[in-house]
């Protein structure tokens, strides 16, 4: 039964991942760079959360409200102001290592802010535990609402990219930004309301990784940001379920890990399994291979 | 004299005065600390000081020459410490001090060089993005496994385990490396030349510079930026871009391997958890704000940036934020193509008032 108790822990874990993976993975696929300061967004989510709710006293549904609102006006101004700039730069390299400067900025920023010692986070999700076959395997309440909350995110998605026109002018401006400019799809507000989205399932995922592991510092969002980039890699970078399967494989990976191996390597483990993807099939389990043109 | 200075080739000019400045540098600490006018504190930051331009100037070779982002500067540095610690540590009875260093150094670079090719390779036929995330996440994954690796010494020979009590040590045997609580003591092996640690940095830094800079100006440096300017047309033109990335990347992990060395040498207590992530942007920040491409910004940027925050405590709490903010400014004044054509038409400007003045 322990198996399926780690199983079950695998799957909860994965499934956050999974909803951070999809903010790195639609942006990558649409803005073509690697967003470094998304996982300090979930970060800021969870700390606007824990504020709203003790130092506020808001309602924990207005406080989510306002977390996933703040977070997706942190996104997109982030884009205007860092990223968009530097869209047409030379370099490759100078987007990204702008991003990694958000990503400390935003660190720094909360660590003057919130302080340096960790946070315990409040319980905002309530709802009861289930006990199966007789009290040998308990699933909390939370576990449900992440795995929930992860298939109805990812329904959503997917629905809203392929029946929707704003979904269809970001597969289109993914495909070929210049030729999707002009059709008429204007690429800036699509790019911006993929950072929207984006960060507003990042608050979302903050508050479900908060809740499952209820310690907050300034430095929580930067570990599972990494690790979710692992896993939009491994599902194929680009694809809304290659990083739901992907975020949940390593989530179920890493448990594992833990459990099996060494609680201390877990997450070397995590990194092994990227290394050995870009190995073996460099563009993931769904991704496309492209051809770069001159 | 003035013969020599007009046959040197303006490339050689410049990389003699990177040379100059270093020794200039040298000289005037030297001279301040021998007339008293050095503090402790002072003193204290000169060896990290040269570990940090070290690693900056390597850094640079793979971000600025070759055009990738690595961000497992640290885990290269991590791995450059701990083998030459370790190798220290093992030989402290058998080999006097000054060689014993000069293996240390070797051994510490041929370390890192060996996990540069081992990353390398599987990465570097990738996009950037995939380097800097790979890098970094090594640099995760050597903190991990060296957190939860023994090592001890008897009579039999090495003993690695994952546990202190799996070592199983026979009697009058030592613990080298006690997992999370690293390995200490590596100082106390060289206290008869610990005064001269800082002249052995500036050495090495000389060293580094003067591999970065033939590096660069050689065939297979300009090869290394073809491949960064244009990679599909270094391609067609016969460059092997998986070997001149490799070779840069590789280079640069052996150097970051010898700036580990230096660090793992100066302290009494080597901690894994000093290799982390914020070191590997650290390092970055120096590159970025001395000028990606740039050699000589780089020890410049090393130096100000590393001394000046040391020197004024108070603005230590600010530290982080405003290199974050240095960071995210430089980046978008140097790229960004508005920022790029104001600074041009501003240039412009400043060209043609003076051309009117002298046409006056």
């Amino acid at each position: 039964m322990s198996f399926i108790s780690y199983l079950k822990d695998g799957i909860s874990l994965g499934s956050i991942y999974a909803i951070i993976a999809l903010g790195y993975t639609m942006v990558y696929g649409i803005a073509k760079m690697l967003n470094f300061a998304h996982g300090d967004v979930i970060m800021v989510g969870a700390f606007v959360i824990l504020a709203a709710i003790t130092k506020a006293g808001l309602s924990p549904l207005l406080s989510i409200i306002l977390a996933v609102v703040l977070c997706t006006v942190l996104g997109i101004t982030i884009e205007m102001v860092a990223y968009r700039p530097l869209r047409k730069a030379s370099s490759n390299l100078a987007v990204l290592i702008t991003a990694i400067g958000v990503s400390y900025l935003l660190q720094n920023v909360a660590l003057l802010v919130f302080g340096a010692d960790a946070k315990s986070f409040v319980t905002v999700i309530n709802v009861p535990t289930l006990v199966l076959f007789d009290g040998q395997l308990t699933i909390k309440g939370i576990t449900i609402v992440t795995i929930a909350a992860c298939i109805i995110i990812m329904c959503g998605l997917t629905l809203f990219v392929n029946k929707t026109k704003p979904g269809h002018a970001m597969k289109a401006v993914s495909e070929d930004r210049d030729a999707a400019q002009l059709m008429g799809v204007n690429v800036n507000s699509t790019i911006s309301l993929t950072f929207a989205i984006g960060s507003g399932l990042a608050a979302i995922a903050g508050l479900l990784l908060c809740s499952a592991y209820p310690t907050l510092t300034p430095y929580t969002g930067a570990m599972p940001g990494i690790k979710a980039f692992v896993a939009a890699v491994f599902g194929g970078i680009g694809s809304i379920p290659g990083a739901m399967i992907g975020g949940i494989l390593l989530g179920v990976i890493e448990i594992f890990g833990k459990a099996y191996i060494s609680s201390q390597v877990a997450d070397a483990i995590v990194f092994a399994v990227l290394i050995i993807v870009l190995l073996v099939k460099p563009t993931g389990l769904f991704g496309k291979n492209v051809q770069e043109k001159v | 004299m003035a013969d020599m200075k007009k046959s040197m080739s303006k490339t050689s000019k410049n990389n003699y005065i990177t040379y100059a400045m270093v020794i200039a540098i040298f000289i005037v600490v030297q001279a301040l600390s021998a007339t008293g006018n050095l503090s402790r504190l002072l003193t204290g930051l000169l060896v990290p000081l040269c570990v940090y331009t070290i690693a900056a100037v390597s850094l640079n070779l793979v971000v600025g020459f070759s055009g990738e982002l690595s961000l497992g500067h640290a885990g290269f540095m991590c791995v450059g410490a701990y083998s030459s610690a370790l190798f220290s540590s093992v030989f402290a009875d058998t080999l006097p001090s000054v060689p014993r260093l000069i293996l240390a150094i070797l051994i510490g670079a041929a370390v890192a060089a060996v996990f540069g090719i081992l990353i390398g390779i599987p990465v570097l036929r990738l996009r950037g993005d995939y380097l800097a995330i790979v890098t970094l996440a090594f640099g995760e994954i050597i903190k991990n496994l060296i957190n939860v690796l023994y090592v001890g010494v008897d009579e039999n020979g090495l003993h690695v385990a994952v546990s202190s009590a799996g070592l199983n040590l026979a009697a009058g045997g030592k613990q080298i490396m006690k997992g999370a609580l690293g390995i200490s003591g590596t100082a106390t092996l060289y206290k008869d030349i610990k005064d001269y640690f800082f002249l052995i940095g500036v050495i090495l830094i000389l060293i580094t510079l003067f591999i970065v800079q033939n590096l660069v100006n050689s065939r297979s440096g300009r090869a290394i930026t073809s491949t960064r300017d244009n990679r599909i047309a270094a391609e067609s033109v016969g460059i092997s871009v998986t070997k001149y990335k490799l070779m840069a990347f590789t280079i640069s992990a052996a150097l970051a391997g010898v700036a580990g060395v230096l660090y793992a040498h100066n302290l009494s207590m080597l901690k894994v958890s000093t290799f982390d992530y914020n070191l590997s942007i650290l390092v970055l920040v120096y590159v970025v704000l001395g000028g990606i491409g740039n050699l000589r910004g780089s020890i410049i940027a090393t130096i100000i940036l590393y001394a000046l925050p040391e020197l004024l405590r108070g603005f230590s709490t600010y530290r982080m934020l405003i290199y974050a903010v240095v960071l995210i400014a430089m980046m978008l004044f140097n790229w960004a193509p508005a920022a790029r054509n104001f600074r041009s038409r501003i240039l412009e400007r400043l060209r043609g008032n003076r051309k009117k003045k002298e046409a006056a």
